[in-house]
């Protein structure tokens, strides 16, 4: 038998740099992904291809509340829809006994399309109709309120509906000493405009004001901002309850947990620089412990943990489609992803493994998606083992915003599959094709 | 295309180019190809090279060959004809 065919290679040797480049890589090949060939699954549900793993999820989910559990009696989580919002993903997380966090009426529909009883939805974001507070209202969602205008839409609302209350928070932005601080969204604390809604609330009678929330930001990589944040929930709590008696009985605290990818500019890998489950957990639940709340009145801390809880569950399944020069000579290769569906590769480096054995020999090389675009570029710059038409390789963590914010741009977007917790992998989401599209095209007749 | 005649060798894949103190690692199709080189074989007949040695197709030996030789060119190991 003749020889296993590598493609001729060389490589410029620096002083210094041997470990870099012209050595082994760190990537070992990723073969399978719990115990399922990729090959197979390329084979069966073509390339590109989105995998999620079930197991992951719960794994990573039973983690994450038990670390605050442990902390805090009374703590729950909420799946934010727009994280990802497939169907069974989303159940995966009702089933783990999340509630849903929704931004939206689609995302509302969704959440309801998925069992989730009404009062177990959290209807946050700043575009709510008064037909969408009106079913809200009807089906005891919790109403977290982001701006002045809502807030008399909704107080308009009540005075034509009858025997009904609405349980309604609030959303709180905030300084917690992170740059950029968001305040585009709720109420400010610290100009006093958090109160007053807080007053304005307390004056009508068919507000229930039962929470404040706040969501400070994404990708949070200091531990303490979350301390900060919930301090000063705690002290609105409180002058909530001075005001009316009244306990307040949850503080949403939001999202913004890191995963563990690595962001683009970042010198050190993500893994090794971001928080733990335990580190948040610590700085909330210790603030909240430590304010003086009477223990029957500790209110529950609802988490709306999006990319933290599913980015290590997804995967994205590629083909490299040709090997190139540039004009420095410099390697660059093409695959089948591209970044209308790998929309996150805007803000991480993502890791990437080959999915096939290779030898020692490592290339620096760009790694560009498919699209006819300039702006389709997955990574700048990434040692990999040399890769030829037709390898497979494997994008890790992928699983938060990408399958919510893929765009239908060039080509279609593809078939998403998870992976059960016996290792079968079952098509959640067919890929598109030409007809998806056209279906929702209506050509005037003079064209046809 | 041509090879430098100083150019330095190793069985394990590391060369030295002693015109600019450059030195480089290839892979076993890289030495054998640079041998097919220093040997004065024809790019054409180095493409039959390696479809005789090792399991590939004739296009995407010529792909290969013309990207490394373009590589060897970069890195100044080749002689001007
Ligand atoms: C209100 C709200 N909650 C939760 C999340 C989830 O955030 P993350 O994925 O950073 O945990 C978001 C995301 O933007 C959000 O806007």
């Amino acid at each position: 038998m003749k020889p296993h065919y590598e493609s001729p290679f060389i490589q410029k040797l620096n002083a210094g740099m041997l470990n870099k480049f012209g050595s082994r890589t760190e990537y070992i090949p990723v073969k399978h992904i719990d115990n399922v060939p990729v090959a197979e699954l390329m084979d069966t549900f073509g390339s590109p291809l989105f995998v999620i793993s079930e197991k992951t999820i719960r794994q990573t989910y039973q983690k994450a509340l038990k670390t605050f559990k442990m902390r805090y009696p009374k703590v729950q989580f909420a799946w934010s829809y727009k994280t990802n919002y497939l169907d069974a993903v989303c159940r995966v997380f009702h089933q783990e006994g999340s509630w849903a966090e929704v931004v939206s009426r689609f995302e509302y529909e969704k959440a309801i399309h998925n069992g989730v009883p009404g009062n177990l939805i959290v209807f946050n974001g700043p575009d709510k109709s008064k037909e969408d507070l009106k079913l809200a209202v009807a089906n005891g969602s919790l109403i977290h309120i982001d701006h002045f205008d809502e807030l008399y839409m909704l107080i308009e609302l009540m005075e034509q509906i009858k025997d009904k209350t609405a349980r309604v928070a609030i959303r709180v932005n905030m300084d917690t000493g992170v740059y950029p601080q968001w305040d585009r969204f709720g109420f400010n604390y610290e100009s006093g405009q958090a109160y007053n809604a807080i007053t304005k609330i307390i004056a009508q009678e068919k507000l229930q004001l039962e929470g404040l929330h706040c969501h400070i930001g994404t990708y949070m990589l200091t531990a303490n901002a979350y301390a900060v944040a919930a301090r000063k929930l705690c002290e609105l709590a409180a002058s909530f309850q001075n005001a009316t008696g009244n306990s307040i009985k949850y503080l949403d605290m939001g999202g913004g947990f890191c995963s563990s990818n690595t962001l683009k500019g970042s010198y050190l890998q993500g893994i090794d620089i971001v928080p733990t489950f335990d580190d948040y957990a610590e700085a909330i639940t210790n603030t909240i412990l430590q304010f003086g709340f009477k223990p029957n009145e500790l209110p529950l801390l609802i988490l709306e943990t999006g990319r933290a809880l599913i980015d290590n569950a997804g995967y994205v399944l590629g083909t490299v489609l040709a090997t190139k020069r540039l004009s420095n000579n410099r390697r660059a290769t093409i695959s089948d992803i591209g970044v209308n569906i790998l929309f996150t590769s805007f803000w991480y480096n993502h890791r990437i493994s080959p999915a096939q054995d290779f030898t020692h020999h490592a290339e620096e090389t760009a790694l560009y998606g498919p699209l006819c675009m300039n702006i389709d570029c997955l990574r700048e710059s990434i040692v990999l083992p040399l890769l030829k038409k037709g390898d497979h390789i494997v994008v890790h963590e992928v699983g938060a915003y990408n399958m919510t914010q893929w765009m239908q741009f060039i080509t279609l977007r593809p078939n998403v599959v998870m992976i059960d917790m016996n290792g079968k992998p079952h098509l959640i989401r067919k890929s598109e094709t030409l007809d998806t599209i056209v279906e929702n095209e209506i050509v005037p007749e003079h064209l046809l | 295309m041509k090879i430098r005649k100083n150019i330095a060798i190793s069985e394990n894949g590391f060369i030295f180019n002693p015109l600019t103190g450059d030195s480089f690692s290839i892979n076993e199709t890289g030495v054998a190809i640079l041998q097919q080189l220093k040997d004065g074989v024809k790019s054409e007949d180095i493409v039959i090279f390696m479809m005789n040695e090792y399991e590939i197709d004739k296009h995407s030996a010529e792909k290969d060959l013309t990207d490394y030789l373009s590589m060897l060119k970069s890195y100044q190991l080749t002689e001007n004809e």
